[in-house]
């Protein structure tokens, strides 16, 4: 969590500085929700995320260099800098972006939670994937598809859900609910706000509601769900209530809420809870807290190092070659696609290597 | 699945060539399944997967609620994790509420991941006229998805050119619009191999030879075409390219042919403004202006709504409009 934030600060300031283009949409205020979700799923579960991602990224595994560096438009980030701030993909670590379009990642959540659900009841075997040798015998796995509230207003989420409960697809919608959708609460913009559950329980779909600010009953209360749909191979979905301290993006004036309404939050912060709670509620074998304050500091100054590390490695690469311009549209040669005429393959993506 | 006696006697229609294709390529490979409305109990709005469900059970013929927006933002889950999935949508003006997918999703993970996500993913829509149906049943919107970069565009017009196009589309790791045009279902029937062939995405394929015109066409306007030149006289030698792939389309073969005779006429159903026939002068212009002997026709739908039946052949290209083209061309 500590290091999600610590990166979306540094984001802001590079963007700031406009090292960082185009749109950026910071996770910070709502980092437990990553954290919290992603660590009780295995890592060869396929997850789908929506366009506030970095968080998910850096909670899922991937390296902050290589996020940092797709932030920057380097040829060293996750996607080779042409997806950008809304397009985290980390194949190795099952993560299938990323998706700027709200409410439209939702199918796909449907489609790799089928595919997961083939490979056991139809195929017998793993479908071939980087790391995952042709023939591996399959596991049960679970999709974790996240959107926010505002997706909740767009068919292709009702589609989605019509689908996984029909087919009882075992994905995991999880609406990271921060209460808005963009600059519209979701009490101007959505039916049933209070009872969001009543969506889905027209789906036939099951789940609940969590508080998204506190990481230690947030896990407690999904990792339960995960299981349950792992094992049942169903659907569920997931009201996780939590909240953003910055703007819908860098350019958001904010007329729609109140200073005070994100002090509120602010006194609540799931960083600082948690870590009260490891250093003063939360007692060792010896009596002592299990975090001392030296501790800490130590994880913060650590985490400091890393994302500086990560800035330092975006500036430091090189921008795509301008080949990279006319690469990776379509498998075979397309004559006539670059100005020069000539089609290249380009560098392989750097996650792949 | 067996030819019938028919089948064997007088050869495949399209839909037969088609069903053909999906059966053989399911029987030999486990991650291709097909789904879509109506495909499985029922067979296919026009029968095409007709026999699948029963032969592969309903995991592999997957019948789907109305709901293409969710049919291909799964499929595309689907593919993303491996699969080989066959999204049937049931006319081509229904692809409408699946458009966000294919063109933001489908036609661009290759490029926005570089090359880590590919989307092999085959989209069967019956496309264009001649049905007697309006509007969105009857149009032919291959332009819009050339018009879309990473997405191919094929349209066969023939039940051999389909079975080896449709293989060909399965296998590659890129997602293809497979437009099958109605108009030709079952209008005729032809040999086709039994045997597993496919014949490559982006290649165009020469008709009849000619020495003073080029036709360019493909669909069901391949016919009007043929038909045009069985009633040409004698002394107009019209060369006829079936150009089959729409993106990439095999410029290379229109330029090859434009170079020798010196003219051209394009053929198509769908409306003339922004469209594939417009594609076609531009880039004969661009690469034969020297041996061009007269402008570029375009005989084309017009810019106007598709109409119900009693207008529907007044508005697809017809031999009589094809050969004044033609003869205004050769008298430039």
């Amino acid at each position: 969590m500590m290091l999600i934030r610590e990166f979306e600060v540094r984001c802001a300031q590079a963007y700031q500085q406009a090292k960082i283009g185009g749109f950026c949409h910071l996770y910070i205020g709502q980092e437990a929700a990553a954290v919290g979700t992603l660590n009780a799923v295995n890592p060869d579960d396929p997850v789908v995320l929506a366009y506030r991602d970095h968080g998910h990224a850096l909670a899922r595994g991937m390296d902050p260099g290589a996020c940092m560096a797709e932030m920057y438009g380097k040829a060293t980030g996750c996607a080779k800098g042409k997806g950008g701030s809304m397009h985290m993909f980390d194949r190795p670590h099952w993560l299938f972006g990323g998706h700027g379009i709200v409410g439209a990642q939702t199918p796909l959540g449907a489609g790799l939670a089928f595919a997961a659900r083939y490979e056991w009841e139809v195929l017998g075997r793993s479908l071939e994937n980087p790391g995952v040798p042709a023939g591996s015998p399959p596991r049960r796995k679970v999709c974790l598809c996240y959107l926010g509230d505002g997706a909740l207003n767009q068919g292709a989420l009702h589609e989605a859900m019509n689908l996984a409960g029909l087919y009882s697809l075992p994905v995991i919608y999880i609406v990271e609910n921060n209460g808005y959708s963009m600059g519209t609460s979701i009490d101007r913009g959505t039916t049933m706000a209070h009872d969001l559950m009543a969506k889905a329980n027209a789906y036939g779909i099951e789940g609940r509601a969590i508080d998204g600010f506190d990481i230690l009953a947030l896990y407690d209360e999904f990792k339960p769900l995960v299981d349950l749909c792992r094992q049942k191979q169903v659907p569920a979905f997931v009201d996780l209530k939590t909240y953003r301290y910055q703007g819908h993006s860098m350019s958001d004036p904010q007329k729609y809420r109140t200073k005070d309404e994100v002090e509120a939050w602010k006194a609540k912060d799931s960083i600082d809870r948690f870590a009260h709670h490891l250093m003063s509620e939360r007692t060792g074998s010896d009596g002592r807290p299990v975090l001392s304050e030296q501790r800490f500091s130590e994880i913060q100054d650590d985490v400091r190092t890393r994302v500086r590390a990560a800035v330092e490695f975006a500036e430091a690469s090189p921008v795509p070659d301008l080949s990279e311009l006319y690469a990776d549209v379509m498998v075979n040669p397309h004559p006539g696609m670059s100005p020069s005429g000539t089609y290249v393959t380009g560098a392989p993506n750097p996650l792949l290597r | 699945m067996p030819r019938t006696p028919q089948m064997i006697e007088k050869g495949l229609t399209l839909v037969d060539a088609i069903n053909e294709a999906l059966s053989q390529e399911m029987e030999r490979d486990a991650r291709v399944i097909c789904l879509g409305e109506d495909v499985g109990l029922n067979g296919g709005v026009f029968r095409v997967t007709e026999g699948l469900q029963r032969r592969f059970g309903p995991d592999r013929c997957i019948d789907t609620p109305l709901s293409e927006s969710g049919i291909m933002g799964t499929s595309i889950g689907l593919a993303m994790a491996g699969m080989r999935p066959i999204p049937e949508i049931q006319f081509e003006g229904f692809l409408g509420p699946a458009h966000d997918q294919l063109v933001n999703h489908a036609a661009r993970f290759r490029n926005r991941t570089r090359g880590a996500i590919t989307i092999p993913l085959t989209v069967r829509v019956p496309w264009g006229g001649g049905i007697h149906a309006p509007e969105f049943h009857s149009d032919s919107p291959e332009a819009i998805y050339t018009h879309s970069p990473g997405m191919k565009v094929v349209c066969p017009s023939t039940p051999s050119d389909a079975k080896g196009l449709l293989l060909a589309a399965i296998r590659d790791p890129d997602p293809v619009i497979f437009f099958e045009p109605k108009r030709v279902y079952r209008s005729f029937r032809e040999r086709v191999p039994e045997e597993d062939y496919t014949i490559p995405i982006g290649k165009a394929k020469l008709l009849t030879e000619g020495t003073d015109l080029t036709v360019v066409t493909w669909g069901a306007s391949v016919f009007q075409c043929l038909e045009t030149l069985d009633s040409l006289p004698d002394d107009q030698s019209v060369e006829l390219i079936d150009l089959r792939t729409i993106n990439p389309f095999d410029a290379d073969a229109v330029a090859a042919s434009v170079e020798k005779t010196g003219r051209c006429v394009v053929v198509q159903e769908a409306p003339k403004t922004c469209s594939m026939a417009s594609e076609l002068s531009a880039t004969i212009q661009e690469r034969c202006f020297l041996h061009l002997l007269a402008p570029v026709q375009r005989v084309c739908g017009f810019d106007t709504i598709m109409p119900y039946a009693k207008l529907e052949l007044e508005y697809l290209p017809d031999p009589k409009r094809i050969a004044e083209a033609i003869g205004h061309t050769l008298a430039y």
